[in-house]
């Protein structure tokens, strides 16, 4: 049965719902699992780039009329709204913009090990123009806008034509500067 | 408010079954860009506010309206996404710019439905979880649902049994509206195959139309029943594509040297959710067209109206929707398309396009199919399909399966 909350305060007096209340199903509810899939197709430059990362590359595409390089690459550039000019294969090296340590899981579980996530900006390309990536191979102390990184890719073998075909970025030897 | 609205650009791709060649952000950068060109104007300076008609469940997107701006042009500006038929897209594009808020605005919408693997389910998503989901297949409930000792081993089945997988198709709903259209009207399953006869032919003279056909009365009866009376060609088969429009207050459309369409009238409408209460009538429809029909000073819709687009996802909807909107009267659409005057040269064109079952269902996008057919024929673009001296038309669309909500707005050539 429900329970009494002791020390409830008395403008809200109220019970307690148990787990043994939900379990021999005392509260009312409904409950619908639908089946939901999807499989987008990527287009042109969504399949080059990963098509790129199978290879070990990241690639990026121009546009002239803004000077700019776009990663990930686009067949149009939203500032002009007209159509990107050229591939271009950038460097796996980039810098850390901003980065946080997460202790929780999507359920809002507290993990073991925190997991060190962020966005790069990828050498080569415009300000600002990267992607969203692990860290590793640093501590949670050595983490830091501005910090200089480098991709460590999965073998060959392994790689499907993902963004996971980066494991994960590890700090570059030698240096912080460009 | 005396401002006036008018469609001064219109774009769209081609309809395809499929489109495994093209990403979803680049179908509406094709079609947004010819909208763009057509009307003149360049999105980064010219358009003062975007809207897209879009559904998350079916893009399989939450918070859908931020993935869009990029391939729409409205990085950075004023933007947003209605969830729903193109239609209401164009409704609310046409508030914003009769309120003086906005003078340009751009409409677009798509259907990229091929990426959507799991389509009845999402559909079945749309019926009420208490009352009707559990009816269409077993519902297995957790045996701690919601607690922390939740776990997915040896769920409580609710309903079915564990062990049966089967829910049924949501079109089922579509073969209890027409079993109750047909009884109360008298009209006969042959009628509504000639709606699919007229419809596949007319697709012929779409070059955007993917379910072109040459078919007879007879393939259509003799195809399998899928939810009788529906038949597997009453259905319309899903498509691919992007459409999108601007719209512009009169005096910037004259401005831009554009020859412009008036957005005369413009009326929406919702039925309950509860099936069993809702009216099987297509309510909906006759709702919004009384709504648009008063705005745009309309009072003899049959004489003054020249050519109409109305959604046809299902063949007895034509005739269903013709009936609502005061183009006939109930049990009348049928004899109408028998007689001829459903034709292009008859006294009321309807679904000149090929309508959804001849170009394909657009889901969203189904409306704006149905908006730039009237457009392209009130320009006089229309080609072998043209409807001569066509001034007025209307375009009527229905929110799909298991909905009872539409809108239906008016074009004219000359000043509204
Ligand atoms: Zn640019």
């Amino acid at each position: 049965m429900a329970e009494k909350i002791e020390g409830s305060p008395g403008y809200a007096p109220g019970t307690r719902v148990s787990t043994k209340d939900i379990v021999e199903n005392k509260i009312t509810y409904t409950w619908w699992e639908p089946e939901v899939q999807y499989s987008w197709s990527l287009g042109q430059a969504m399949s080059k780039f990963l098509t790129g990362l199978k290879k070990g590359k990241i690639l990026g595409r121009t546009c002239i009329k803004c000077d700019r390089v776009l990663v990930p690459p686009r067949m149009f550039c939203e500032y002009c709204y007209g159509p990107t000019d050229a591939w271009i294969e950038l460097k796996d090296t980039g810098t850390i913009e901003t980065y946080s340590i997460s202790y929780l899981d999507s359920d809002a579980r507290r993990i073991k090990k925190p997991i060190l996530i962020g966005v790069i900006s990828i050498d080569g390309a415009s300000p600002q123009h990267g992607f969203m990536h692990y860290f590793g191979e640093m501590s949670e102390k050595d983490i830091h806008i501005g910090m200089r990184v480098k991709a460590v890719w999965k073998s060959p073998k392994d790689r499907e034509g993902a963004i996971t075909d980066i494991k994960y970025f590890k700090p570059l030897e030698g240096g912080e500067k460009k | 408010m005396s401002r006036k609205v008018c469609v001064i650009g219109i774009g769209h791709t081609d309809f395809n079954s499929i489109t495994p060649d093209v990403e979803w952000k680049e179908l509406m950068y094709e079609a947004c860009q010819k909208a763009y060109v057509d009307a003149g104007v360049d999105p980064r300076k010219d358009v003062d506010s975007f809207i897209t008609c879009a559904e998350d469940y079916l893009e399989g997107f939450s918070i859908f309206d931020e993935f869009v701006p990029d391939q729409i042009g409205a990085v950075l500006r004023p933007c947003c996404t209605v969830c729903g038929d193109g239609l209401y897209g164009l409704g609310t594009a046409y508030m914003q710019i009769k309120t003086g808020l906005m003078d340009v605005v751009s409409i677009e919408s798509h259907s990229k439905i091929s990426d959507l693997l799991t389509m009845g389910d999402i559909l079945l998503h749309a019926f009420d979880p208490v009352f009707e989901r559990p009816v269409m297949g077993p519902v297995e409930r957790p045996r701690y649902g919601g607690s922390p000792e939740y776990t997915k081993e040896a769920p409580k089945p609710l309903v079915g049994s564990t062990k049966e997988k089967q829910r049924v198709h949501p079109y089922f709903l579509a073969g209890m509206e027409m079993q109750n259209y047909l009884r109360t009207t008298d009209t006969t399953e042959e009628e509504c195959a000639e709606v699919v006869v007229k419809n596949k032919m007319n697709a012929f003279f779409n070059p955007m139309a993917d379910y072109e056909a040459k078919i007879s009365v007879d393939n259509v009866m003799g195809s399998e029943y899928l939810f009788t009376p529906l038949k597997k060609l009453d259905i319309s088969p899903n498509v691919d594509g992007a459409i999108t429009f601007v719209l512009a207050d009169e005096k910037t459309a004259r401005d831009l040297g554009v020859d412009p369409i008036y957005l005369s009238g413009f009326g929406w409408s919702s039925e309950t959710p509860w099936l069993s209460t809702r009216e099987m009538f297509a309510d909906y429809a006759s709702r919004s067209s009384q709504m648009a029909y008063k705005m745009a000073g309309i009072t003899s819709p049959k004489k003054q109206i020249d050519i109409v687009e109305v959604d046809d996802r299902f063949s007895y909807k034509e005739l269903q929707h013709l009936e609502a909107i005061g183009m006939a009267r109930p049990g009348e659409a049928g004899q109408m398309l028998m007689e001829g005057e459903l034709a292009r040269d008859g006294a009321l064109p309807t679904n000149m396009s090929g309508g959804s079952l001849g170009i394909g269902n657009c889901f969203e996008a189904t409306g704006m199919q149905k908006a730039l057919e009237i457009i392209t024929q009130l320009r006089g673009h229309a080609a072998k399909r043209q409807v001569p001296d066509a001034e007025v038309g209307l375009a009527q669309a229905w929110r799909g399966i298991p909905s009872g909500s539409g809108a239906v707005t008016i074009f004219e050539r000359g000043g509204a």
